[in-house]
């Protein structure tokens, strides 16, 4: 059996050659042989949806469908196109989809939402204006621990020009003070 | 981080290449859509050094097409596929939906789903962690954490295709190098959660065949699990029911998540005559919970889902009747 083996990947509009491991999952290769760290290992083993990337047969058109790259052997993606989150920004700055999350506070820590929005991404591909079903059901794949989704549904709605973010502003985060100018008292510690 | 033991993938270009690699491969397994076999062989269940891809055989196995009194379907249809495109066959659409989550429904095959290898709470777990029990009889070990001093593996049938197409009355067509059979579907499955399938090492399944009289079929798909999205049934079931004048004529009821091999209630011609109605509801439910033994196996409480069993039935009846 060989132990390494030469594969090609198609990943955000460019092919790439790779010596890898023949067991190399799509998610490995491109996070650490192509150094595309935005895709993130989460479980590993297909339930959270943190490694999601949108794939089509390459001789196709558009981005494709969202898969799982954790459970995708390299090997296998080879007649793939990808696309991974970091190809979701155009020249012209970043996608609506992106925009819509930042606008609406529709992260907290940040680890779902590669995936996240990938798969909401691929939904308005197919269905410019989903109802909020849809969008639950499109983002359903994808669990994220920290925002209980509700500003998540938002921002697709945003994405699709269907509403605006809600009137409250994301908190105002105060400018903080370089830390080692912040004046900690000593405390005395009484033996 | 979960790192694949060493697999080498080959891709053949037509059935008959695969067939021939998984013969003269030794140990090597088939790779559908991957959603089944990548997490289990992350989990060390498999010892096999080469898997033969089918990716390359979509072409020639991704159909859903009508031909002789049969609706055929590919085996490389993806489960997303069949959710919209067998609406001919609501009950199989139905399941199809609730597969586990959007991605993998895209990833997922019908063959695979068919083949889906049992689940147990014992054996869908890391290496270190299975290690940490001593093993069980279905990888590494010899005794039985569910069954106590249980000599075969009850670990549970968990595909949501397989009842459907059970309680639908369809067959399958497997190739292997020495040729090709076709097996009504209810001579698949075996009673044993190690290998629950009467698949040889060579053979792959190409199609499932289901008579188009299914269509005319009252139907209808039923499923309990924690979450409605992402999770693995922890009941299924699938009922079919001819009607006529008011009457049932022929009713199959199959249950799954249970055991090794789903589940076809025996003993329903008796029903034939009785009126399509919330009785013969009542009485399927009866029936089921009497043949059916929920157990440790899937990690939701074997009392709870025993409890449900005859209601899930209920109202999976009442909807096939309903529409
Ligand atoms: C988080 C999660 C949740 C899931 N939830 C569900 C669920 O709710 N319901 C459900 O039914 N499934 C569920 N699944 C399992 C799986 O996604 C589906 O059953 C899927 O349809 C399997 O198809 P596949 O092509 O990915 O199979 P693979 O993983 O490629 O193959 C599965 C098995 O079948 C064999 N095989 C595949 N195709 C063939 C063929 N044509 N001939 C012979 N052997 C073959 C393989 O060797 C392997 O042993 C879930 C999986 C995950 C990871
Ligand atoms: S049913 Fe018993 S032998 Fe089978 S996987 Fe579970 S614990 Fe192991
Ligand atoms: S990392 Fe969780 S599904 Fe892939
Ligand atoms: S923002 Fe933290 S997991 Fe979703």
């Amino acid at each position: 059996m060989r132990k390494t083996e030469l594969i090609k990947l198609f990943v955000n509009g460019e092919e790439h050659s790779l010596a890898v491991p023949v067991q190399r999952t799509l998610l490995e290769a491109l996070r650490y042989d192509l150094g595309l760290i935005g895709s993130k290992q989460g479980c590993d083993k297909g339930d959270c949806g943190a490694c999601t990337v949108l794939a089509r047969p390459r001789q196709g058109s558009g981005r494709g469908e969202p898969i799982l790259s954790c459970i995708t052997l390299a090997a296998d993606a080879q007649d793939l196109a990808v696309t991974t989150i970091e190809g979701l920004a155009g020249p012209q700055g970043l996608d609506v989809v992106q925009r819509a999350f930042v606008d609406c506070g529709a992260l907290q820590c940040g680890f779902c939402q590669p995936g996240m929005m990938l798969s909401a991404r691929a939904l308005l591909d197919n269905c410019p204006k989903p109802s909020l079903p849809q969008i639950k059901e499109a983002l359903s794949g994808n669990l994220c621990r920290c925002t209980g989704y509700s500003q998540i549904y938002q921002a697709v709605q945003v994405a699709a020009g269907m509403r605006k973010p809600s009137a409250r502003a994301p908190v105002q985060a105060e400018r903080a003070a370089p830390s080692d100018s912040v004046a900690h008292p000593v405390k005395e510690i009484v033996p | 981080m979960m790192t694949l033991p060493a697999v080498e993938v080959l891709r053949p270009g037509s059935v008959a290449e695969a067939v021939e690699l998984l013969r003269d491969k030794p140990g090597a397994r088939v790779l559908a859509g991957g959603t089944d076999i990548v997490p289990n062989l992350k989990y060390g269940m498999y010892e096999t050094q080469h898997l033969v891809a089918l990716r390359g055989l979509s072409k020639e196995l991704r159909y859903v097409r009508e031909e002789d009194d049969f609706v055929k379907l590919g085996a490389l249809c993806s489960i997303d596929q069949l959710s919209r495109e067998a609406s001919m066959l609501p009950a199989l659409a139905d399941a199809c939906a609730q597969i586990a989550g959007p991605q993998l429904r895209r990833m997922g095959t019908l063959g695979g789903n068919l083949c889906l290898d049992t689940r147990c709470v014992y054996i869908n777990q890391t290496y270190f962690w299975r290690s940490a029990l001593g093993f069980c009889l279905k990888k590494d070990g010899t005794l039985c954490h569910v069954v106590k001093g249980g000599k075969r593996c009850v670990a549970a049938a968990s595909n949501d295709t397989a009842p459907v197409l059970l309680a639908l009355g369809a067959s399958v067509r497997l190739v292997s190098p020495r040729g090709e059979r076709i097996l009504p579907l209810r001579d698949f499955y075996l009673q044993d959660g190690v290998h629950n399938t009467v698949l040889q090492s060579d053979e792959l399944l190409v199609e499932v065949r289901v008579p188009v009289r299914a269509r005319s079929l009252k139907q209808a798909f039923g499923k309990l699990r924690m979450r409605a999205a992402i999770d693995f049934p922890a009941l299924n079931l699938a009922v079919a029911l001819e009607v006529a004048q008011g009457a049932v004529k022929s009713v199959a009821l199959c249950v799954s998540a249970i055991a090794a091999r789903p589940a076809l209630i025996r003993g329903l011609e008796d029903l034939a005559g009785r009126p399509a109605d919330a009785r013969v509801a009542e009485e399927l439910a009866r029936r089921a919970q009497k043949q059916c033994k929920p157990l440790t196996n899937i990690g939701v409480d074997p009392e709870w889902r025993r409890e449900v069993l005859p209601v899930l039935v209920r109202r999976t009846v009442s909807r096939a009747l309903q529409d």
